[in-house]
Formats: C-alpha cells, structure tokens, sequence
C-alpha cells in the first residue's frame, strides 16, 4: 500500500495542487521555524549561559551602597564575591566630552563568563581574568570613534585621568543595543574615589556578585529573599536580566504572531489545494473501489501520501526557516545580546507539528471523504462529489490554529486577542468581499463580450471569488500597512516635534554649581533655559496605608513603586501640561503657594498606582518622611522633551531635601563645542544627547520593522500560493471552458482579455478593501495608541486597487497561460 | 448546384500525427495518424468509420484545426490551416466551422440556451438569443431553454451540442459520433436533423460514426485502421 501510496505520489506531482499543498506546507513551516529557531537562539543564550549573563550566580542590586551584613553572609557561607558600580556620566578628553556607560568593578569580576578586550578596534581578542588595573580603563570601540580617541590616549572621568589600555570587546553580562544608550567604559573600582561622581543625588547602580556551591548560594538566596529592602533586587541564574527576557518575550510575541497570520494564509491555501487534490481522485477511487479496494484501504493510501508530505515538508521547510532566521538574527540580534549560540534542533519538532497540523486540519477534511465515494461513479460522473466544505469540517484545523496562536502568544489575553483580531478581520474581509461581488452581479452586462465574460465568471463562482478577494485583500492590506501606513505614522511622529525642540538634557547640576552654570549659559551665548530641580523619593504610602511592589500586579507599577524617582517643585505650571483635574495651587502676593503640602500627579502614572484626587501620598526622601495631598492631576506632552516631572509640590514642601538640578534646551549646531565646555567646567554633570537617543531610538523601530516586514513576506508569499490554489481550483473548469470557446471560434486574444478582466477586477477589488482597512487601521493606531494626527493618505486608495488589479491580473494571466496555450484537442481528450 | 457539387471544401494532404508515447519506450513517439490524402467536397455527407482507437477523433480533430498536424496539410476552401496562427484558425471556425463533440463538451454552468448562444455571441451576432432559441426549437428542446446541462438526458444534451454547432449556420460540419450515445429513435431524430442541414442549406458533413445504418445515408464512407485510410466506399 505504501509503495502504491507514493508511486501515485510521484505520478500526482505533475498535476500541481501537490505542488501548492507542498508549497503552502513550506511557508508555514518556514515561517513559523524562522521565529523560533531565532527566539531559540537567544532564549538559550539567556538560559544555559545564565551564569555568565549575570557575571556571576547570583546578583544584588541596590540603589545605595551595599549594606555590609550581605558580604559577611557571604562569607560566611564560603561564597567568592566581587563587586561593581554602574552609572552613566561624561567622559572627556582633549575638548571633547562624550556620554558613556561607566562601570567601575573591583577585583574578580566577573565570577562568571570572561572580559575580552583588543589592543585595537579590530584587533585579535584577548580574555582578561579581572577588570583593568588601577589607572587604567578599558572601552568600547563606539566611544574611541566619539572623542578621536585611540588605545593608549587618556580620558578623564571625573576629576581622575585614566590611560586607555585596551579595547572591550566582550563584556559577558551587557545587554544589547536596545537597553543601553552609550559606549561602555570599565575601569577599577579604586579609581572611583579620586573620580569624585560618587556624591548625592548621581542615580548610580550598586552590585555584589556571588558565586560558589549551589547549596551555599541557595542558602544564601534564601537568606536573604525576604530581607530585600526598598531598591534592593536579587537576580538569579533563572530570572537572570528580566530587562532582556521581558525584550524577548515581546519579540517572540510579535514577530510569532506575525508569523501565524502567514500561517492561517497558508491554512487556506493548504485547505484549497486538498479540495482539488480530493476532487481529482474522487474517479480514481471510484474505480479502485471497483476494483475491490476497501474503504480502510483507501485512507490508508491517503494517509500515506499525506505523510510522506508533512514530513517532506517539516524538515525541508525547517531547512529553510534556519537559513531565514539568520536575516532575524542580523536585524534584530544585536538589540538584545552581543553574541548568540547556535540554534538547538528544537524548532524542527515545531516545524513537522506545523507541517503534520496543517494537513491534519485543513487537507484531511475533503481527503478524508474519498473513502466513501460511490462506485456508481464510474458509470455517473456527477455522482458522488465532494460535500460543501463547511466551518464545522475544519473545526480541528481552527483548533489547531487558535492552539498555535496561544503557543505563539504565550499569555491568554493577547491569544483571544488576536484570535478575536483575524476573525474580525476575516468578517469584515469576507463581508467586503461578499458585498463588492454581489454588486458587480448586479453592475449590468453591457460591454465587450470577453469583458462580460469576465465578469460574469467572477459571479458565477461567488464562493471562489469571495475567498479569493479576502486573501488577496489580507496580503494587499499588510503590504500598505508596511509600506504607506508605517512611514505615515512616523513621518507624523517626527513633524509633530518643533526644529527647535529640546535636542540635549543636562542632568546632576549640584545646587552650589546652580547659579555658575547658570552664569555659563548666559555668558556662552546658550539659550536661555530653565532649571528644574530634582529630588529623588520612593513612593511609600498612599492615604496613610503603606505600599510596596506585592501591591501590584502590573510589572511597570511593580517597578515603580521600588524604584526612586524624581519629585520636582514649582509655582508655575509649564506649557505642555495640562490640568485635568481639580485645580493648580494657589499663589499669594508674593508668588508663593498658600498651601504648600499639596502634589500635582501625572494622569497616566496616577492611574498606574491607583492615585486619586484628594489622597495622601507619603513619601520616604533621603530616610524622612512627607505627606502631602493631591489637589490636582495633570497630562504632559512627553514626547516635547522638556524636562517634565511624574509629581510636582509647590516650593516649600520639598526644599530642605538634597536635591540636584536639571534642564533641557536646544542646542544649535554653532553651540556644539560650548557643551565639552561645560563639561571641562562642571566634570560631574551629564549631557544627554537627545537628538542621539532619539536616532538610536529610530534606528530600533526601524530595524523591529524590518524584521516584522520580513516576516510579513512569509504572508506576501503564503497570499500568493492562496491565489495560486484559487487559480488552479477553478483551472481544470477553465482549460475546458476555453478549449471548448476555442473550438467554438474565440479567438485567443478574447480569451485573455476575458481572464485579464476576472483578475484584474478581483485584484483591483481586493485592493479597495485593503486600501479601506489599513486607512482604518492606520487611524485607529495613530488616535488611539500613538495619539497622533493622522490624514489618511491619498495613495493608499490608489496603490491599493490599482497595484492589487496589476499584481493579481499579472499572477492570474501568469497562472492561467495554460489555459489559453494549450491545443483545444489535447485539453478536450483529458475530458 | 452541380457547380458547388465539384467545388473541394477540405483538402488533406500526407496528413500524420504522431505522439509522444509514455516513458519506456526508447523511441517515445507512436503515430497515431499516418499519410491521409482526402478531397471532401461541398455539400457532400462524407462517414468515417472504423475500430476504436483508429484515429477517427484525431483525424476529425485535426480537420477542424483543433490540433497541429505532425506532418502534412489542411486545406479548408484552400486556407492551408497549419499556415494560420491559432487566432486565424479560430476566427475561421468561427465563420465556417460546426463541430459537435463526441463527449458534447458543453459548458456546465451555462444553461442550454446561452450554450447555444456562444458561438453567435463570439460571432458578434445581436440576434444570438433570438437565434439560439429558434435552433434549440428546431431540435426540439424548446421547452428546456434554462436547463443545465446535468439537468438534461445524454440525448438532449447531444441535441444541444448539435444546436450550437448548427447555431451560426456552418458551411460544414464536424460530428464525432453524433448518435453514439443515443437510444434509435432519437438517434434517428438527430441523423434527420443533420441530413436535413446538409439538403437545405448545402452544408457540409463529415460524420464519424460507429452505425452502418448511418454510414449507408452518406454519400461516401471512408474506413481508417490503424490511423491510415483503407478504402472509400
Ligand atoms: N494526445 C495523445 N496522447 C497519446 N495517445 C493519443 C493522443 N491522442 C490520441 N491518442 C491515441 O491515438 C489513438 C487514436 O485515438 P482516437 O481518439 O483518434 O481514436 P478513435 O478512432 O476516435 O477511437 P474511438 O472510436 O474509441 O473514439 C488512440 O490509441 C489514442 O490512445
Ligand atoms: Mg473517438
């Protein structure tokens, strides 16, 4: 039977709709593989090198110096322990002053995992047992290029200058490019003193590595689990770098759930072909049943077949998804680790469940009914078709597919989400496609005879035409998404910004320095800007009743509520705030609030913590406590970059507190070298350079969208097989439709222009559609996620249909050659 | 009418076809059709008969420029058809030509009537509702004009195959086994509307059949075996 199975296999591959099953097969596997081999990679990067990710087995982080009782404990215990502090501040050298990550490590980091530096950018590495010697710093290749700078040239960093000795080349526990904003600077930790940024109010990282006995370390962990205090953290070798897990769930998310869109194209494609494929052998069967095949004979053939098939497809299409996911992997690898380990075989065994589900589910249904074809059959030909496919035959399949897309979700919500997305998508595609067929039915048959027939072929196969204008309609509908929509929306992002909008932060200004750098800007010729002091508090109480991060269940309020973050006071309400509720505080003649135990809140940072009008916020600053209410709520235009403050008091609340200044300005080209000034002045100060931030910011999106595009072409490619399986379910029909209008006297140019008409007008429909929902999608994303303007644009209603006429007429006329370049005769003879 | 009698509507010539055999063979081609020479004139009702698989339908086929012959000629009123592109040879069908099929091959989801109403429509015709209906009376189906074809008897379908061919008035007709499905007495009916045809309106027959009976009304019988002519009777 098997040898039966797959001589027939191989006779059946001539006739094509294998060829699409096997094609529509290919992409779903591929795709779906790609995703995963390539969040594979990285999940493994962060699970079997866990220990060298952190540098260590397990970590402390403290946003104030480690208190001395963990380090006797780990002493105790036997444990190795090593130390660094992490912060970021400017560098200078020569005029030049540059933002860089610095971190200053004492001896034996790491624990875990090695340093790797250079002599030069590109020179061979060379792995390093411990951080540099006292005097020396090591850094990355990004900030020699920023300041001229080259192995062997001094830095200052703060008030101490250090020689460059080396290149870094690898750093076992940074992040990628998508969690860090400057170059990486090492150097010893002794040097820190002498440097003088330790002081109050520098927003610096405290971490104590451990390493040693898994007993002794879980020991530890456990020791000291519950006696974490207020900005303490401990990460552990399996909840090592929340930062980039949380990344890469977010990218398995996206880009898998890209991916399911290409494979639920497929699904139809697959569902297509197996129609065909079932229709073509129902006189096959019916013979073999008259021959004496028994029914459990039959689906043993089948299932033959189908295998073969799946596993065919499994492993080539794995095949092909490992050579695709190296392009995810140069896009998007780099945001999220420095280097990643080879793939493990893993995806291969979701590739042949793909594989063996889509058959399962979309290519069994119509297969399965050749079993009980009637042998009358072969005496009546129009006995014995093929049952109406039918929602309920493919329930297993839409099983299938809702169990991939919670796989690929990873969470309940965003699975019924996204399921709940593509069935309105498919309704409101379906009901489109329904309504535009229907009225062309009824558009009157006046016109050239080929472009009547056209038509009227598009009519009488409203199930076809309907399924073929929702595909094409979903393929055409993420292509303008992708192409108009996306560089709309960020065209509008970027225009809704001022030329002149803040483009630098300068940050930790001393209060003593306060009036010197004011004097600075003043005497340079530096714009005029505001001041803005900062102290930084931690959220304790709201309504006298205490609150910690196990009061929310929302990671982002988790983390706020841990963190420390900056409080500001004025008198006066800047521009881009706005009151939303109840009432700025009020001023007396001299211009001082009346009440000055009063808080103005953020709105969405309000709703975050569950912050209402009128209560008391408690707040714990440098050990004390204060107490204010809130009387008013406030939204801010964040994205205008001018410093802006989550909480405001008026001044008087928060004064007596140590307390750091900030400001933001625009800084004109001519005004460059003023800011390595600045620096070489007041070495402790930060210049943020926005305008960088907001390019490393846009180069991320960018590459995001390139990976998601990517994916998209999986879903480009599976729409096509859609049309192609619509083309070749209606070919047989066609060919002999045309042989027998050739015969009649058609003349072949009418046969084309009559298929160029179907095409055409089915694309060109399709197009509409698509032009029609990612308008509305588009406005939906800007409004309502981005809160953008947005005019939709005027050539997506002329892409849409008139590319989707031209594309769809072109693979239409490209499918059907055959049907116009075939001799009627041989067409005819095959019956 | 003697004039038109001696008038030569189809010519042949050394006509052969072969085709490409399945794998196996080492040579791969098999001729199915070898060396016909025929002359048919105008208004003359010519049968082809002979066992089956002889070449009957590839020869009709090839008449009818359905096919491109492997060697050899088609003249159709001295149009040398293997000369024509496709496109010329259908508007020559188009103009001239009946053919009815052996397996009828109309179009399913038509109905008769517009079944019949194609050939008129590709012509360019107005009248081709009007005209396909008087034809479709003529063979008797008057009352079925909005069946399908799968609502309609081997029989009536053979009608209906044989109203589109006469539909436009051909000046000769092609019939592969026009009764070979039908029972005598509509077999008779259908051998009287073709000879009908052929008197009224001087066209042209060339009738593949299995039936003695009909062969006997022809004005000649030609017998083929083996894809070659073996006499003319
Ligand atoms: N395209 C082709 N490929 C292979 N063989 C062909 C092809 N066309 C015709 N034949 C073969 O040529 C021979 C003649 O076929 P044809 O249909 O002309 O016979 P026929 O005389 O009409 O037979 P019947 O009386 O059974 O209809 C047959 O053996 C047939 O199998
Ligand atoms: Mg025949």
């Amino acid at each position: 039977m098997m040898r039966l199975a797959l001589r027939l296999l191989r006779r059946d591959w001539r006739s094509g709709e294998l060829r699409v099953l096997l094609a529509a097969l290919l992409i779903a596997v591929t795709c779906v593989t790609a995703v995963a081999f390539f969040t594979d990679r990285i999940g493994q990067a962060l699970g079997r090198q866990a220990g060298e990710l952190l540098g260590a087995d397990l970590r402390l982080l403290a946003d104030h110096p480690l208190p001395p009782a963990w380090r006797t404990r780990a002493e105790t215990l036997g444990l190795r322990h090593a130390e660094f502090r992490a912060f970021r501040s400017m560098v200078m050298a020569g005029e030049g002053a540059r933002l860089a990550e610095i971190k200053a490590a004492g001896p034996g980091y790491p624990l875990r995992g090695q340093l790797r530096t250079a002599s030069a950018p590109f020179a061979a590495t060379r792995i390093r047992t411990g951080p540099p010697p006292r005097g020396a710093v090591w850094v990355e290749p990004l900030l020699l290029q920023q300041l001229g700078l080259e192995v062997g040239d001094r830095v200052e960093v703060g008030d101490v200058t250090l020689r460059i000795a080396a290149v870094l080349r690898y750093e076992p526990d940074r992040s990628g490019a998508m969690f860090s904003i400057a170059p990486r600077l090492l150097m010893n930790l002794a040097d820190l003193p002498a440097s003088g940024l330790e002081q109050e109010g520098s927003r610096m990282q405290y971490t104590l590595l451990l390493a040693g006995e898994s007993d002794a370390v879980a020991h530890f962990r456990s020791a000291i689990m519950n006696r974490l205090g207020a900005g303490e953290r401990m990460e552990g070798v399996r909840d090592a770098r929340p930062e980039v897990r949380n990344a890469l769930q977010r990218a398995q998310q996206f880009l898998g759930l890209a991916a399911v869109v290409g494979v639920v194209l497929a699904c139809v494609a697959i569902a297509m072909a197996a129609r065909r494929f079932a229709r073509r052998h129902l006189d096959t069967c019916a013979v073999l049943r008259c021959l004496g095949a028994r029914q459990g004979q039959i689906n043993r053939l089948f299932l033959w077949q189908m295998s073969t098939l799946g596993l065919l497809a499994g492993l080539l299409g794995s095949l092909l998804g490992f050579a695709a996911q190296g392009v995810l992997v140069t896009l998007l690898g780099p945001l999220f680790m420095v280097s990643l380990p080879p793939a493990s075989l893993l995806p291969v065994l979701m590739g042949m469940a793909v594989a063996l589900g889509g058959l399962l589910g979309f290519a069994l249904p119509p297969v399965i009914q050749l079993k009980s074809v009637p042998t009358l059959r072969v005496l009546r030909r129009e006995l014995g078709g093929l049952r109406p496919a039918s929602a309920g035959s493919y329930l297993l399949g839409l099983l299938i597919l809702a169990t991939l897309i919670g796989w690929q979700a990873g969470d309940g919500p965003l699975a019924l989400a996204m399921i709940a997305g593509i069935t309105v998508t498919a309704l409101v595609l379906w009901l489109g496609a329904a309504l535009l067929v229907r009225l062309l039915r009824r558009l009157p048959r006046r016109g050239q005879v080929a472009w009547r027939f056209g038509l009227a072929n598009l009519s009488r196969r409203p199930g076809a035409s309907v399924a073929q204008v929702m595909a094409f309609g979903l393929g055409l509908m993420v292509l303008l998404l992708l192409g108009v929509v996306h560089d709309d929306l960020l065209d509008a992002w970027a225009g809704r910004l001022p030329v002149d909008a803040p483009n630098r932060f300068v940050i930790n200004i001393q209060p003593g320095q306060l009036a010197d750098v004011q004097a600075f800007f003043r005497d340079t010729g530096l714009p005029e800007a505001t001041f803005y002091p900062m102290v930084r508090a931690r959220l304790k109480g709201i309504n006298d009743k205490p609150v910690g991060p196990g009061d929310y269940r929302d990671e982002h309020a988790q983390s706020l509520v841990e963190r420390e973050f900056n409080l500001s006071w004025t008198t006066r309400r800047q521009v881009d705030n706005a009151i939303t509720a109840g009432q700025w505080w009020a001023l007396d003649a001299t211009g001082n609030a009346i009440d000055v135990a009063q808080f103005s809140v953020e709105e969405g940072i309000a709703r975050t913590l569950g912050i209402a009008l009128g209560d008391r916020l408690t707040y714990d600053i440098a050990g004390q406590r204060v107490t204010a209410t809130v009387t008013s709520l406030r939204s801010v235009q964040w994205d205008s970059f001018r410093a802006n403050f989550f909480v405001l008091s008026p001044p008087g609340l928060l004064q007596d507190y140590p307390a750091s200044y900030i400001t933001s300005f625009f800084l004109a080209p001519q005004h460059v070298a003023q800011m390595d000034a600045l620096i070489k002045r007041f070495p402790n100060l930060t210049v943020i350079d926005v305008s960088a931030l907001m390019n490393q910011i846009r180069s991320i999106i960018e590459r995001v969208v390139l990976a998601v595009k990517y994916v998209f072409l999986f879903t480009l490619a599976a729409g096509l097989t859609v049309l192609y399986a619509a083309i070749q379910s209606s070919l047989d029909e066609r060919l002999r439709e045309n042989a027998v209008l050739r015969a009649l006297g058609a003349r072949r140019s009418r046969l084309w222009q009559s298929l160029a008409s179907e095409f055409v007008t089915l694309g060109a429909l399709a197009g509409l559609l698509a032009a029609a929902l990612a308008s509305v999608l588009g406005y939906v994303l800007a409004t309502q996620v981005l809160e953008l303007e947005y005019t939709v644009n005027f050539w997506l209603w002329l892409l849409g249909p008139v590319g989707g006429g031209l594309g769809v007429g072109l693979a239409g006329l490209l499918g059907t050659r055959r049907v116009v370049s075939s001799p009627p005769l041989v067409v005819l003879r095959q019956g | 009418m003697l004039q038109s009698l001696n008038e030569v509507v189809l010519k042949v010539e050394g006509l052969g076809k072969d085709v490409p055999s399945l794998a196996g063979e080492s040579d791969g081609w098999l001729t199915i059709l070898g060396d016909i020479d025929l002359d048919i004139l105008a208004a003359e009702s010519v049968a082809i008969t002979g066992p089956s698989g002889s070449g009957k339908s590839t020869l009709l086929g090839l008449l009818a420029g359905l096919d491109d012959p492997s060697r050899g000629r088609v003249l159709l009123d001295g149009v040398d058809l293997s000369a024509l592109g496709e496109d010329d040879r259908a508007s020559l069908r188009a103009e001239k030509l009946g053919f009815v099929f052996q397996s009828f091959q109309l179009l399913p989801m038509l109905t008769a009537l517009e079944n019949v109403m194609l050939p008129l429509e590709l012509a360019g015709r107005n009248d081709a509702r009007h005209r396909a209906a008087d034809v479709l009376v003529w063979v008797g189906l008057g009352e079925r004009l909005q069946h399908t074809p799968l609502q309609l008897s081997g029989g009536e379908q053979q009608r209906v195959a044989i109203a589109r061919a006469f539909a436009v008035g051909p000046s000769l007709l092609l019939a592969d086994e026009p009764t070979g499905n039908l029972d005598s007495h509509t077999g008779e009916r259908v051998i009287q509307l073709l000879f009908d045809l052929n008197r009224e309106q001087a066209t042209t027959l060339v009738l593949v059949t299995h039936d003695r009976e009909l062969a006997a009304r022809c004005d000649r019988v030609l017998s083929l075996h083996d894809g070659r002519l073996v006499c003319t009777a």
